[in-house]
C-alpha cells in the first residue's frame, strides 16, 4: 500500500510548542522561500522549500591596458559582487513539533507571493486545516505515489551516491552506487504499513505491479499486541536483541539438522512462530520481536524477487517508514533478498529516502520552473548525513538531549547542466574517486586528520582574503566550527555523505567556506601569483625554442610537473610558500624526481609525438600562476604548432588556487598579446577555453558541463590530458577513456608518495592508450 | 500362493510422515485374510490391527479420520481399508515407546516414514525400539501418494474438488472434480511451514520456493494472542471473528477505492494495521485477532503461490496440507484470490485427504521395495 505511515492519535502536536528553534540551523532563507510542499507521514513531516540564497562571489575583470596608468601593476581586478543561486531545502523533523514550525515559519515567511502548499502523505489530510491557517496557504493535494517516484528518479539522477548496498558485517557497512546516469527500469518497493511494489520505467511511467498487506503496519500492530511495545522503534529495539530461534520452527527442529536434499540448511526458518504453537511456555518480547521482523523482512523480500523475476528487473530500491533508515530492518531485508536471488539481485536503499514524497510533491508544484532542466548537487554544508542525530533515530536518546531533532537536506542549482564526458569508455562503471575511504581505514584515517590539520591555515587565508571586511574573522571562526564539525561527523560516520573520499572532504570544505562567504580565500594569492609568472612566460618560451625538438618535449613536461608543484593545497608545498615567496620554478624543476619516474610512460609519449598530431586534445587545467602560465601555456603552444587543437577545461567557480575560466579567460588574452601562437590559435578557433562546471579541486568526469562535452564531440577529441594530484591522482588515476590520455602529477603529500611507493615530489607521468587502438602511424613521421 | 506371498511385504504396512506439528500415519487393514493366514498371524500383529481399526482415538491425542478411511481399495494384490491416523510430533517419544512396548521388532516389516522427523527421530526408534527406519524424502512421497489416491478416487468419488464462483459468497460451491490431466501442476503443501513445488511428471518436479508463514505460524500466533491451545480452538474462534476490525483496508486509508492503481476498498491494505492504535488493541476480540490471522496467513500464501504460478507458466494450483483441514475459511479464500487476482486465469484445487499423501506415499515405497528383486 502506498501509505507512508500513521498519524500516531497518542502524541498530541501541540505537545512542544515551547520549543524554540535554533534559527541559524533551520529554516535557512526563509525570507526568499518561494514555494512549499508538504509530506506529513505516520510520526515525521518532511518540509520543502524553494529559496534563493545571496552569495558572494569572486569575479575578475581585465583592466583597460590601454589606460596603464590606472592598471597599476595588476592583471585584473578582483571584486566581490552578490550572486543570487537558487537552492532547495529539505527539513525532516517529528509531527509533534509542527506547529511551531508552522508558527516559524509563518514570522519569518516574508515572500507571500505563493498561494498554494502541495502536499502529500497520509497525515496531510489530518494537518490540513492547521496548515492552511496558520500559513495562509491552501493545501493542494498530491497523490502519494505519483510523489515518491518523481522524488526517487529525482535523488537517483541528481545525487551522486545516492543508492547503496547495506552490508552489515562487512568493513564498510554502506556500500553506494555510482551514479548511472541511465536509472531505467527500476523496482521500487515501498514498505509503509502495508506493501507497494512498482514498476518505474521512465520518468513518467510507473505501475504498481503488486503489493502484499504485510508491511510496516503489520510488525507493528502485531508488535504491539505480542510485546505491548507501543513505539515502532521500541519494537524495533526490542528486535535487534532478541533470538529467533527459541520462537520459530527452524529446519533443524524438524530434521534434526539441515534438509540436505533440498539443500536447506538446518539454521533455516522452517514456520515462523512455530515454537509457539507446541510449547506452552512465556517467550521473551525480544525474541517474539526478532521472530516477527524476520517473518515479515522475510515475506516482503521473497515477494520483491518474486516480482523482479518476473519483470526481469535487476535494480530494487527499498524504501517505506519500515525501512527509513533502520540498519536492522536494511540487514533483514538484505540477507532474504541473498536468500531468495542468490545474489542475482541486490537490495538497495536510498540516503535521502526519507524525502522523496516531499521532493516529488515539490516538483509536482514547480513544473512550471522546469526543474528538471536542471541539474542539481548536494550542499554538504547545509545537509545532516545519513544516521545522523535525526528524528528517526534513536528516540530514547534524543528524549532526554532536549533538543529540537531535526534533519536537512540541501540542494543547489547548478548553473549548467552536467553530463558524461562522452569519452568515458565505460560511464556505467566510471568511478571518479581513487580510494574510497569508507573502506580503507587506514587512508581515513590520515585524511581525516590532515584536512583537520589544514584547518588552521584555511580559515586564515580566509580571513586574509577580505582584508576590507571587519567581520571575516567571525564568520571565519564560523567556518571553522562547521567544517570541524563536518570532519568529527564524518569520523565517525565516514558514510554520512555517500562514500568518503578526499573529493568529498575537499568539497565539502568548498562548500562550508562557499556557505560563511568566503567564495575565492585564494583570489589575492592567484592574483598575484598570475601577475609574476607572466613576467616570465616570454623568457621561457624562448628558452624552450632553442632547444632541439628532443630536449624541448622534455623540458615541456618537465615544465608542467613543475609548474604542478605550485599547489597551496598541498600542505608540503604551501609550507614552502608561505615561507618563502621566491620559491621559483627552476628550484621546483630541481625538486622533481629524476627519471625513470614513479610512473614514467614518458617514452612512449615521445614516441607518439614523433608520429601524427592529434586532432583535438582536452586538457583539464590546475593551478593558477606558475603551474597554467609557465608549465602548461608552452604545452599548449607546443601542441597548438603540431597542429593540434586544444580545449582548455578549467573550473566554472574557484576552489583553492585552481585557475577558474574567468580568470584563464583573462591570462590568456594576455599571453596572446605576446604569443603569435597563442594569439593566432584563439583567433583561427583552434584554441578555446571551456568551463569544466566543476567548483572542485577534483574532477568528475561524469559530472561534466554540457558545452564541454558537446565541444569534445564536435571537435573529434582524441587526447585528454589531465594534470595535478586532485584530478589526476585522488580522482581518474584508475579511468579508462576511449582515446589516449595523459595524466600528469607530481605527489606532494609524502603519506600518498609513501602508499604509492615513492616519496615526495615523485612524478607520475601515465600515458594511455586503450587497448584495440594502437598507434599504427607511431614513428611514420620524422620531426622536422 | 506361497511364492506370491513371500514378495509382498510382511504385514502390518505402515506409511509415516513425521512433519513438524504433526505425524500422519496410514495402516493398511487387509480384509481378505485367509483362514490359514489368520492362524500363521501372530498374536501382536492381531492386537495392533484390533487396536487401531476399533477405535477412533488413541492416547490423549491421537485421531483417526474415520470420514477420510479408503474402504476396500486393492493395493498390492491385496483388498483392504486405508486407515488415516494423526498425532502431534510432540507425542512422538510416547509412539516410539509403544513401539517398543508391544515389541514392534518381531514383526518383521520395514517402517517407511518420511518428513523431518525421519531424520530426527531415526536414533530413537532405533535405540529405542530396536526399529530400523526406512527414510524417504517428502517431497517424492507427496507426489507419489497425492497422484495414486487421485487415481484410486474417494469410495466412489473423485478426491479433487474446487469451488465454482469462488469470488461470490452467496454462490460459491464446492464441486468434485478429477486431476485426468494433472501436470503441469503447482503444489503448494501447506504444512507448518509451505513448500511450492512446480510437478511436470510423477518423477520430474521442483521445489520453487517455499514460506516460513504457514500453519504453523498460524496457530503459534493464535496461540499468542489469543491464549488458545489447539488448531480446532483456533479456527473455532476464527469462524467467529471479523477480521476487518484488525487489518487496515484500502478504505480506511483513503475512503474508498484508491483508483490510481485499481485497488478496491475492501482489499486489505495492512494486515493487522488497526493494530497500531492502542484503543483499537484494547477493544478488539480474540476471535478477530484469530481471524485476521487466518486471513492474513491465507492470504499471503495465496499471493506467493499465484506470482510462483505465473512465474512457472502453471494455470493449475493444487492445495495440500493439514492447514486446510476443516479450514473452509482459507480454502474459499484461496480459491477467491486465484481467481480474483489472475482474472480467472488461474484455478484453485483441493483434495479431501488433504495432509496425508507423504504417508501414503510412504506406504506405497514400502510395497514397491519389496516387489522388486
Amino acid at each position: 500500500m502506498a501509505e507512508c505511515g500513521r498519524v500516531d492519535s497518542n502524541t498530541s502536536h501541540t505537545m512542544d510548542k515551547s520549543i524554540t528553534l535554533p534559527p541559524d540551523e533551520i529554516f535557512r532563507n526563509l525570507e526568499n522561500a518561494k514555494r512549499f510542499a508538504i509530506d506529513i507521514g505516520g510520526s515525521l513531516t518532511k518540509l520543502a522549500y524553494y529559496s534563493t540564497v545571496q552569495h558572494k562571489v569572486a569575479k575578475v575583470r581585465s583592466f583597460d591596458h590601454t589606460a596603464k596608468a590606472a592598471a597599476g601593476d595588476k592583471l585584473y581586478e578582483i571584486s566581490m559582487q552578490e550572486e543570487v543561486t537558487a537552492r532547495l531545502h529539505f527539513i525532516k523533523f517529528e509531527n509533534a513539533y509542527i506547529e511551531t514550525c508552522l508558527d516559524f515559519i509563518k514570522d519569518h515567511l516574508v515572500n507571500t507571493e505563493t498561494k498554494v502548499i502541495k502536499a502529500t502523505g497520509g497525515g496531510a489530510h489530518k494537518f490540513k486545516e492547521l496548515i492552511e491557517r496558520k500559513l495562509g496557504l491552501k493545501v493542494d493535494k498530491e497523490d502519494e505515489m505519483t510523489c515518491l517516484i518523481k522524488g526517487c528518479n529525482f535523488v537517483l539522477k541528481n545525487i551522486p551516491h545516492e543508492a547503496f548496498v547495506y552490508a552489515k558485517h562487512a568493513d564498510s557497512e554502506f556500500r553506494f552506487q555510482t551514479t548511472n546516469p541511465d536509472i531505467f527500469p527500476y523496482l521500487l518497493v515501498n514498505i509503509g504499513s502495508g506493501v507497494s511494489i512498482v514498476k518505474v520505467e521512465s520518468e513518467d511511467k510507473f505501475e504498481r505491479i503488486g503489493g502484499s498487506s504485510i508491511g510496516g503496519g503489520t510488525f507493528w500492530g502485531l508488535g504491539a499486541l505480542l510485546t505491548k511495545t507501543k513505539r515502532f522503534d521500541e519494537l524495533l529495539q526490542l528486535a535487534s536483541k532478541g533470538q529467533h530461534a527459541s520462537v520459530d520452527m527452524l529446519v533443524k527442529d524438524i530434521y534434526g539438522g539441515s534438509y540436505g536434499y533440498l539443500g536447506l540448511t538446518g539454521d533455516l526458518i522452517a514456520s515462523s512462530f512455530g515454537k509457539s504453537a507446541t510449547a506452552d511456555k512465556d517467550f521473551s518480547k525480544e525474541d517474539m520481536a526478532k521472530s516477527l521482523l524476520h517473518m515479515i523482512s522475510n515475506d516482503i523480500g521473497q515477494l520483491a524477487c518474486l516480482y523482479a523475476k518476473l519483470h526481469n528487473l535487476s535494480r530494487v530500491y527499498f524504501g517505506g517508514f519500515f525501512i527509513r533508515g533502520h540498519p536492522v530492518t536494511m540487514h533483514t531485508i538484505t540477507y532474504s533478498i541473498n536468500f531468495f536471488t542468490k545474489g542475482e539481485v541486490q537490495a538497495l536503499f536510498l540516503r535521502h529516502e526519507g524525502y522523496l514524497g516531499t521532493i516529488g510533491a515539490f516538483l509536482k508544484g514547480a513544473e512550471e520552473d522546469n526543474p528538471n532542466q536542471y541539474s542539481w548537487g548536494e550542499n554538504y554544508a547545509g545537509s545532516s548525513g545519513l544516521m545522523s542525530v535525526s528524528p528517526d533515530m534513536n528516540p530514547m536518546q534524543r528524549a532526554r538531549s532536549g533538543t529540537f531533532p531535526f534533519d536537512m537536506l540541501e540542494m543547489d542549482r547548478l548553473e549548467r547542466q552536467l553530463v558524461n564526458l562522452p569519452l568515458l569508455q565505460d560511464p556505467s562503471s566510471y568511478i571518479p574517486d581513487t580510494v574510497d575511504l569508507t573502506e580503507d581505514a587506514l587512508a581515513r584515517e590520515y585524511w581525516l586528520y590532515c584536512f583537520e590539520e589544514a584547518l588552521d591555515g584555511v580559515v586564515k587565508r580566509a580571513v586574509a582574503s577580505q582584508p576590507d571586511m571587519p567581520e571575516a574573522a567571525l564568520r571565519a571562526e564560523k567556518f571553522r566550527q562547521k567544517y570541524r564539525h563536518k570532519l568529527q561527523t564524518l569520523r565517525q560516520q565516514p558514510f554520512a555523505y555517500g562514500s568518503l573520499t578526499v573529493r568529498s572532504l575537499l568539497d565539502t570544505r568548498e562548500h562550508c567556506l562557499n556557505e560563511f562567504n568566503f567564495p575565492d580565500p585564494y583570489s589575492k594569492i592567484k592574483q598575484r601569483e598570475n601577475d609574476t609568472a607572466l613576467k616570465y612566460y616570454q623568457k621561457a618560451v624562448k628558452s624552450l625554442d632553442e632547444l632541439s625538438w628532443e630536449e624541448k618535449q622534455f623540458a615541456l613536461v618537465q615544465g608542467v610537473l613543475a609548474g604542478n608543484v605550485f599547489d597551496w593545497g598541498a600542505k608540503a608545498v604551501s609550507d614552502v610558500l608561505e615561507s618563502d615567496p621566491e620559491f621559483g620554478f627552476e628550484e621546483a624543476k630541481r625538486q622533481l624526481e629524476e627519471r625513470p619516474w614513479l610512473v614514467d610512460s614518458y617514452d612512449q609519449w615521445l614516441e607518439r609525438l614523433k608520429g601524427p598530431p592529434h586532432k583535438c586534445a582536452l586538457f583539464f587545467v590546475d593551478n593558477s600562476g606558475v603551474d597554467i602560465i609557465l608549465g602548461v601555456m608552452p604545452f599548449v603552444r607546443e601542441l597548438l604548432s603540431r597542429g593540434t587543437e586544444v580545449v582548455l577545461a578549467s573550473n566554472s567557480g574557484p576552489a583553492l588556487n585552481d585557475v577558474t575560466n574567468g580568470e584563464l579567460q583573462i591570462l590568456t588574452e594576455r599571453i596572446a598579446a605576446m604569443d603569435p601562437v597563442i594569439e593566432a590559435g584563439l583567433r583561427e578557433d583552434r584554441l578555446l577555453l571551456v568551463q569544466s562546471g566543476s567548483s572542485s579541486p577534483c574532477l568528475d568526469l561524469s559530472r561534466l558541463d554540457k558545452v564541454l562535452a558537446m565541444v569534445v564531440r564536435e571537435r573529434q577529441t582524441d587526447l585528454v590530458i589531465i594534470e595535478g594530484m586532485g584530478r589526476a591522482i585522488h580522482t581518474n588515476y584508475y579511468a579508462m577513456l576511449s582515446c589516449e590520455s595523459l595524466k600528469m602529477a607530481v605527489i606532494k603529500n609524502s603519506w600518498l608518495a609513501d602508499r604509492l611507493g615513492g616519496k615526495l615530489f615523485s612524478v607520475v607521468f601515465k600515458y594511455e592508450v586503450p587497448a584495440g587502438k594502437p598507434n599504427k602511424d607511431c614513428g611514420a613521421f620524422s620531426p622536422s | 500362493m506361497k511364492l506370491i506371498n513371500e514378495k509382498k511385504p510382511a504385514f502390518p504396512w505402515f506409511g509415516m510422515d513425521i512433519g513438524g506439528t504433526l505425524v500422519k500415519l496410514v495402516y493398511f487393514e487387509p480384509v481378505d485374510i485367509t483362514a490359514e493366514e489368520e492362524q500363521e498371524e501372530v498374536e501382536n500383529l492381531k492386537s495392533i490391527r484390533r487396536y487401531l481399526t476399533s477405535n477412533v482415538a488413541y492416547g490423549k491425542t491421537g485421531v483417526r479420520d474415520v470420514h477420510l478411511e479408503l474402504r476396500n481399495m486393492t493395493m498390492c494384490g491385496r483388498t483392504g481399508n486405508l486407515h488415516f491416523i494423526r498425532f502431534p510430533t510432540q507425542a512422538m517419544p510416547r509412539f516410539i515407546q509403544m513401539g517398543r512396548d508391544k515389541n514392534f521388532s518381531s514383526l518383521h516389516t520395514t517402517l517407511c516414514a518420511t518428513g523431518g522427523g525421519a531424520y530426527k527421530f531415526e536414533n530413537e526408534f532405533r535405540m529405542m525400539a530396536d526399529l530400523e527406519l526406512l527414510k524417504l524424502d517428502e517431497l517424492d512421497c507427496l507426489i507419489r501418494g497425492l497422484l495414486f489416491v487421485d487415481r484410486v478416487g474417494f469410495n466412489g468419488h473423485p478426491e479433487c474438488y474446487y469451488f465454482q464462483n469462488p469470488s461470490d459468497t452467496q454462490s460459491c460451491v464446492k464441486k468434485p472434480c478429477t486431476l485426468d490431466n494433472p501436470f503441469p501442476m503447482l503444489l503448494v503443501n501447506i504444512g507448518s511451514g509451505v513448500s511450492i513445488l512446480a510437478v511436470y511428471s510423477e518423477n520430474n518436479y521442483k521445489r520453487v520456493t517455499g514460506t516460513s508463514l504457514g500453519g504453523g505460524t498460524f496457530l503459534g500466533l493464535c496461540c499468542l494472542l489469543t491464549g488458545c491451545e489447539t488448531f480446532e480452538e483456533a479456527l473455532e474462534m476464527a469462524s467467529k471473528g471479523d477480521s476487518t476490525n484488525v487489518d487496515k483496508l484500502v478504505k480506511d486509508i483513503y475512503g474508498g477505492d484508491y483508483e490510481r492503481f485499481g485497488l478496491q476498498g475492501s482489499a486489505v491494505a495492512s494486515s493487522f494495521g488497526h493494530m497500531m492504535s492502542k484503543e483499537k488493541r484494547d477493544s478488539i476480540s480474540k476471535e478477530d485477532l484469530a481471524r485476521a490471522t487466518l486471513v492474513t496467513i491465507t492470504n499471503n500464501i495465496g499471493s506467493i503461490a499465484r506470482m510462483c504460478a505465473v512465474n512457472e507458466k502453471i494455470e493449475r494450483v493444487v492445495f495440500v496440507g493439514n492447514f486446510l483441514r476443516i479450514n473452509t475459511v482459507s480454502t474459499k479464500l484461496l480459491a477467491y484470490a486465484m481467481d480474483y487476482w489472475s482474472k480467472g486465469q488461474l484455478r484453485a484445487l483441493f483434495l479431501e485427504h488433504e495432509g496425508y499423501f507423504g504417508a501414503v506415499g510412504a506406504l506405497m515405497e514400502l510395497l514397491k521395495t519389496t516387489e522388486d528383486p
